[in-house]
């Protein structure tokens, strides 16, 4: 069973469709990537699963949950960080989060063990006793996780939880998200495509609300080489005719130089006709002896890959 | 129900101390007390009357609590909206309705310090002669009354806009012509199109007679009735406003 199972959830503001008949599922174990453009609909179909907007058409369910039904349910097994991460400024951390546990009706015997949890856990310790608007932008990050983990929940969906952090925070954060996953369903929203390369077991792109791509991060990247160029590096001295030289070992190819440095080139061969093996290729090279460094399928990023199905999305 | 009582005292509690949290409740203490003073022993006369009782000081509340009860709701909802911390509190799994009484109770209960801390009026006019002791409890149970339907309905206006001077001017606008329903101000307009039936109903609005009325001493049910009616019908629409408005 998914514990977050989204079905037709569709959501128009002004009659403007921002989330368009949108079907997922999320199972426990599973980190899903949310990415997407500005405006894609992230953000709004995560507040219709976590009970903030409710849904036009189709709806959502939390642990079996239906959210428009059944919302109370629902919420009770949910952790939610919003975008930018708010909480009550004028607030104590301490006492900002014993007034989320008690809304959660986290009881009043484990009340005290899971704060001190969160402290010890999400490293809250030393500003525990601060108020919330004097806190850096990493720390005020930290308390909106906490927030969303004291009632242990089985589900849990973060806006941008990386947003605005320094690399170290980001580490952190990625670190702890980890550490976190195998016992839940979590959906992550984000700017950062290495992110969902280093946490994310599943990455779905969204554009114009609709789900164009829901796949394996890795699996995305291969999918998307569907050329089967090879990246390919050799020695060449400065100011040799690199590509001419090896136009008659790889037969009828593209090839485009991408970097010349310290007598080594780059390069990037996509075979036309018949797919090459970069191991066939590399004994080619050998016996028209030239020396190669690296060889291999070039494998495109996941900000290429990206761009390639939002931008190239057929126009209707 | 006991899930709900725990979540509108968890409410109640936060949003209480959040007055003490700000020089906001130092601020208003001081204005509520300084006013209601000042106005009785210099305007109305307190001493120059030379009678034992608080007709002097009760005379006043209805217009302080015009001004001073939007400034003590205007927040409860729009800072929650501007500071997004509404989404926050609205994926918690609470009903609506709950934080609505939780915020609006903590709100009155602020009222409630406020006159109590007028007391010393009360023992002044004891000290000075014999007063009337009953009316005057009766002023004071009809005055926190009226304060909170004045509360209630500024808490609507803060769920109406993020921004909180102006739902501190909305609502003290609207407090004006609830005040002066009952008077030509207000019934002029009314009575030029409307039949009279009409004109009658917006005449019993009037804060200031029903609350007139319990100045005199006498708790009478209609009136206890309205003020009350008054403060849960503002809640009423104060619930169907955050769920209209809170993703704007």
């Amino acid at each position: 069973m998914h514990l977050i199972q989204t079905s037709a959830l569709t959501k128009a503001f002004d009659g403007r469709t921002v989330v368009d008949h949108v079907d997922l599922g999320v199972s426990r174990g599973e980190v899903v990537g949310f990415l997407g453009p500005n405006g894609a609909g992230k953000s709004t179909t995560m507040k219709m699963i976590a009970g903030f907007l409710e849904p036009d058409e189709g709806t959502a369910s939390v642990c079996g949950h239906d959210v428009r039904t059944d919302p109370l349910n629902a919420k009770r097994h949910l952790g939610y960080l919003p975008e930018g991460a708010p909480a009550y400024s004028d607030m104590i951390v301490g006492d900002f989060l014993e007034f989320v546990a008690k809304l959660r009706n986290v009881p009043s015997g484990e009340r005290n063990g899971r704060l001190g949890e969160m402290a010890e856990r999400i490293n809250l310790t030393e500003v525990w006793d601060q108020k919330i608007e004097n806190l850096s932008k990493g720390y005020k990050r930290r308390v909106g996780i906490a927030q969303t983990l004291l009632h242990d929940p089985d589900v849990l969906i973060l806006d941008e939880p990386t947003d605005g952090l320094d690399p170290n925070q980001k580490h952190e954060m990625r670190a702890l998200i980890r550490s976190i996953a195998e016992k839940k369903a979590i959906i992550v929203s984000t700017h950062i495509l290495e992110e969902v390369e280093a946490v994310c077991s599943r990455a779905v792109i969204i554009a114009d609300g609709k789900i164009l791509a829901d796949e394996a991060p890795d699996d995305l990247t291969a999918s998307a080489a569907q050329d089967k160029a090879i990246r390919l590096t050799v020695s060449a001295p400065e100011g040799e005719d690199i590509v001419a030289k090896l136009t008659p070992v790889t037969g009828k190819a593209d090839i485009e130089v991408l970097t010349r440095v310290n007598g080594s080139a780059s390069l990037l061969v996509k075979p036309q006709g018949r797919a090459t093996q970069p191991a066939q290729l590399a004994s080619k090279l050998q016996r028209a002896k030239i020396d190669v460094e690296e060889i291999g399928f070039h494998k495109p990023s996941l900000e290429d890959v990206f761009r390639q199905i939002t931008q190239s999305k057929p126009s209707e | 129900m006991s899930s709900s009582i725990n979540t509108i005292a968890v409410v109640f509690g936060r949003e209480f101390r959040a007055y003490f949290s700000t020089p906001l409740a130092a601020i208003f203490l001081a204005v509520f007390l300084a006013l209601s003073a000042g106005l009785s022993f210099f305007v109305t006369g307190f001493f120059e009357r030379g009678q034992a009782d608080l007709s002097a000081f009760f005379t006043w509340h209805p217009w302080l609590f015009m001004i001073l009860m939007p400034a003590i709701g205007m927040r409860l909802w729009a800072e929650e909206r501007r500071s997004g911390t509404i989404e926050l509190l609205m994926t918690l799994p609470v009903r609506t309705w709950e934080l609505v009484t939780g915020k609006f109770l903590a709100g009155w209960a602020f009222t409630a310090v406020a006159l109590a801390l007028t007391a010393p009026m009360w023992f002044t006019v004891n000290y000075l002669g014999s007063p009337d002791n009953g009316v005057i409890a009766a002023s004071y149970i009809g005055s926190w009354l009226m304060a909170g339907a004045f509360l209630a309905l500024a808490t609507c206006m803060s769920a109406l806009t993020k921004n909180q001077v102006i739902a501190f001017i909305v609502a003290s606008m609207a407090g004006f012509l609830l005040m002066m329903a009952g008077f030509d101000l207000v019934l002029a307009g009314v009575r030029s199109w409307a039949p009279n039936v009409i004109t009658e109903m917006v005449q019993s609005l009037s804060f200031l007679s029903h609350f007139s009325r319990l100045t005199n001493g006498v708790i009478e049910a209609p009136t206890v009735v309205f003020f009350c009616s008054m403060i849960v019908l503002c809640l009423w629409i104060n619930v169907q406003l955050v769920d209209l408005k809170k993703a704007q």
